[in-house]
């Protein structure tokens, strides 16, 4: 892409966008920003459309689910979605963790390497290679070890591992797809803490489930909720306090505090 | 566990015979296994009491005969072979021997066993199965004594290193195997060099690229259905194209280097080929398996860091998957050594004596050769053909061998 950076406030912004699997309209009417450097959730019951998206914003959905959009994305002051936009730089320069820690498998050294290797990366590959661990709040429990498989590490050693994959090529908005679902509350700590470090330098988008997650690590939060033809929709985007103390919508009051969902 | 739960109304708790029928299946499963084994016991024993035995023969010319001044045959100096081969053959078949490959360059034994095969003449008169061999061996001798009192007993293994070494010979006793051993080989080859990339390309493509659509579906059930269609189908594809309408080409003419007056194209490219296209559905369906058995949350990983499709499938699909498809591949080229009915189609030779050498040689395959041992006649050809079922199975044993090896080395990458 050869946007100019434009540094405004809003890194991406959604545009009355909607997201069709083949005829079916999974996401619809959707109208939110994301700030620079702030944490960004995205809220809801299961199926209305969360993950759905959060891939809409790296062109991850179209690889696997073939899915096609109306309305628009706009990263950078440029639509994501218009013909000479390629979508590899889109996920070069968004990257993506996903639920479930999917490391390659091959060495913690060459999880981290791979990334920036076939990007062209021409600098200190050790030195990246630590600055991504430590970043990730990783380095310190694999330093001795960089040559074993990324496999071997526990759950929530595995998702931190993605996470210092995904830094190490540098990318500008990190979608965190409920990074910390499937670990530990103590796992899910360290995950939490590491998004508040990561935040200096990177937008964050994440979904999550956990509304205790999205009260205390977000600075944004949008609500989705599902309507009356089955597509999920955001009813509601605001700070988070806001989103927890005084919701507007009555929708999102009885789902933050446990009366549904 | 006594009965003290009460019955439930609309349940009938026959514990007892739900298991009585659990046995019941148990044991008909253990029956097919048991079934499946005596199977696989009784064919590996019936070749192998073909492939040992004794065996009578006589001899045209009596050993003892060609003793010079007492010196027997067995401890005769090389020269003195050469000179009783002199005497007692003509001249031109002495000089013909002389231009195959001169005498002083041939070892003591191969002149030995030229004496053995042109002047003495072992002839087989009677052959018996390792059983008989072992448990009747006084009938045998009885036999023996009472039907050719000149024959001399010997046991044998038919499956020796000559037996490997040794070419095609129309005298069971020094007949080989190496002819046939080395066409299989040569045959085997251009299978792979055919089948392995075209069939793991046409895999990828399937899997990580072809959009699921009519045609695609389409061609996906094509080669499903190929994998099923019968050999000799394939043998007459490969008739018609290979050997017939590609003849320039598989004869080696095109590339003039051979003689375009007896070229044709029944060589070892043509059976090789057409062997790669009986097993190329194989082999992509194989590794469409391994393919699509590599985890989306892998490819997804890959394109979450910016991987172009191409990176993803070279860095993280094809080494995953690479076990599968070699395991795949080898097992579809144990099956491809095995083929008979299409080698007869495009026109393997069965009986030839000189060895493959070039793409372009005229060939013999191992099943081709039990299969036209096994239609003579004569006993001893059979067990010659027992024999040869013994080296082709070793062969199939080590390959599904170097499958497993592979398999287990490749996913020990990392």
């Amino acid at each position: 892409m050869t946007t100019p950076e434009t540094n405004g406030k809003y890194v991406l912004e959604a545009h009355n966008l909607s997201i069709f699997y083949g005829s079916f309209k999974a996401v619809t009417g959707v109208n939110m920003s994301v700030e620079r450097n702030k944490i960004t959730a995205i809220i809801g019951p299961s199926g209305c459309g969360k993950s759905t998206l959060l891939r809409s914003f790296n062109r991850m959905n179209e690889l696997f689910a073939g899915t096609r959009i109306e309305g628009g994305i706009i990263f950078e002051g440029q639509n994501l979605y218009t013909p000479e936009i390629d979508p590899v730089e889109v996920r070069y320069r968004i990257g993506m963790v996903f639920q479930k820690a999917n490391p390659f498998p091959k060495s913690i050294y060459e999880n981290i390497a791979w990334g920036a290797r076939i990007h062209g990366y021409k600098g200190n590959m050790d030195e990246l290679v630590e600055s991504s661990l430590r970043q990730a709040a990783l380095w310190d429990e694999v330093k001795d070890k960089l040559k074993q498989s990324g496999l071997a590490l526990s759950g929530g050693q595995q998702q931190r591992l993605c996470i210092a994959r995904a830094l190490a090529v540098q990318p500008e908005v990190i979608l965190m797809d409920e990074p910390a679902s499937a670990l530990d509350p103590i796992a899910t700590l360290k995950i939490e803490e590491l998004m508040q470090e990561l935040k200096q330098n990177y937008t964050i988008v994440i979904v999550t489930h956990n509304m205790q997650q999205a009260a205390r690590a977000s600075d944004y939060t949008a609500m989705m909720m599902i309507d009356d033809n089955r597509a999920g929709t955001v009813i509601e985007f605001n700070e988070t306090n806001v989103i927890f103390t005084r919701p507007s919508d009555k929708r999102t009051e009885d789902y933050v505090t446990g009366r549904f969902g | 566990m006594k009965a003290n739960r009460l019955a439930v109304e609309g349940f009938i708790n026959d514990v007892k015979g739900r298991n009585r029928a659990g046995v019941i299946w148990h044991l008909i499963f253990q029956a097919s296994t048991i079934v499946g084994i005596i199977a696989l016991v009784a064919l590996l024993l019936n070749i192998i009491n073909g492939a040992f035995g004794y065996v009578a023969f006589e001899a045209r010319v009596d050993p003892a005969s060609l003793a010079l001044d007492g010196l027997p045959l067995e401890d005769q100096s090389k020269e003195q072979l050469i000179a009783l081969l002199q005497s007692n053959l003509s001249s031109g078949a002495f000089s013909k021997l002389e231009r195959e490959q001169p005498f002083d360059k041939r070892s003591r034994e191969k002149l030995y066993q030229q004496v053995a095969e042109r002047i003495i003449k072992y002839k087989v008169v009677k052959v018996w199965d390792l059983w008989p061999s072992l448990t009747q061996v006084a009938q045998i001798r009885a036999t023996l004594a009472q039907e050719y009192p000149n024959a001399q007993l010997k046991f044998v293994s038919w499956l020796t290193n000559d037996f490997i070494t040794r070419p095609q010979s129309s005298e069971p006793l020094t007949a080989g195997a190496r002819t046939a051993i080395l066409g299989s080989l040569w045959t085997i080859l251009f299978t792979i060099l055919l089948a392995f990339p075209i069939g793991v390309g046409a895999a990828i493509y399937l899997e990580e690229y072809a959009s699921d659509n009519w045609l695609n579906r389409l061609i996906q059930t094509n080669i499903n259905n190929l994998a099923g269609v019968p050999s000799i189908v394939y043998g007459i594809l490969g008739l018609a194209i290979f050997v017939r309408s590609l003849e320039r080409l598989t004869s080696g003419a095109v590339f003039g280097l051979v003689d375009p007056t007896t070229a044709n194209g029944r060589t070892v490219l043509s059976a090789g080929l057409t062997l790669g296209l009986l097993v190329l559905p194989i082999i992509i369906i194989n590794a469409q398996e391994a393919i699509r058995a590599v985890p989306q949350s892998l490819r997804k990983a890959s394109y979450g860091v910016g991987a172009t499709k191409w990176q993803t499938v070279w860095s993280h699909v094809l080494p995953n998957a690479m076990p599968g498809i070699l395991t795949g591949t080898i097992l579809a080229v144990s099956r491809a050594i095995g083929e008979t009915a299409p080698m007869v189609v495009v026109g393997a030779s069965t009986a030839i004596s000189f060895d493959p050498s070039s793409p372009f040689s005229k060939f013999t395959t191992l099943p081709i050769q039990i299969y036209q041992w096994t239609s003579r006649p004569q006993a001893e050809f059979r067990s010659l053909a027992a024999a040869a079922i013994l080296v082709l199975l070793v062969m199939l044993l080590s390959l599904n061998a170097s499958a497993i090896f592979l398999r287990n080395r490749f996913s020990r990458r990392w």
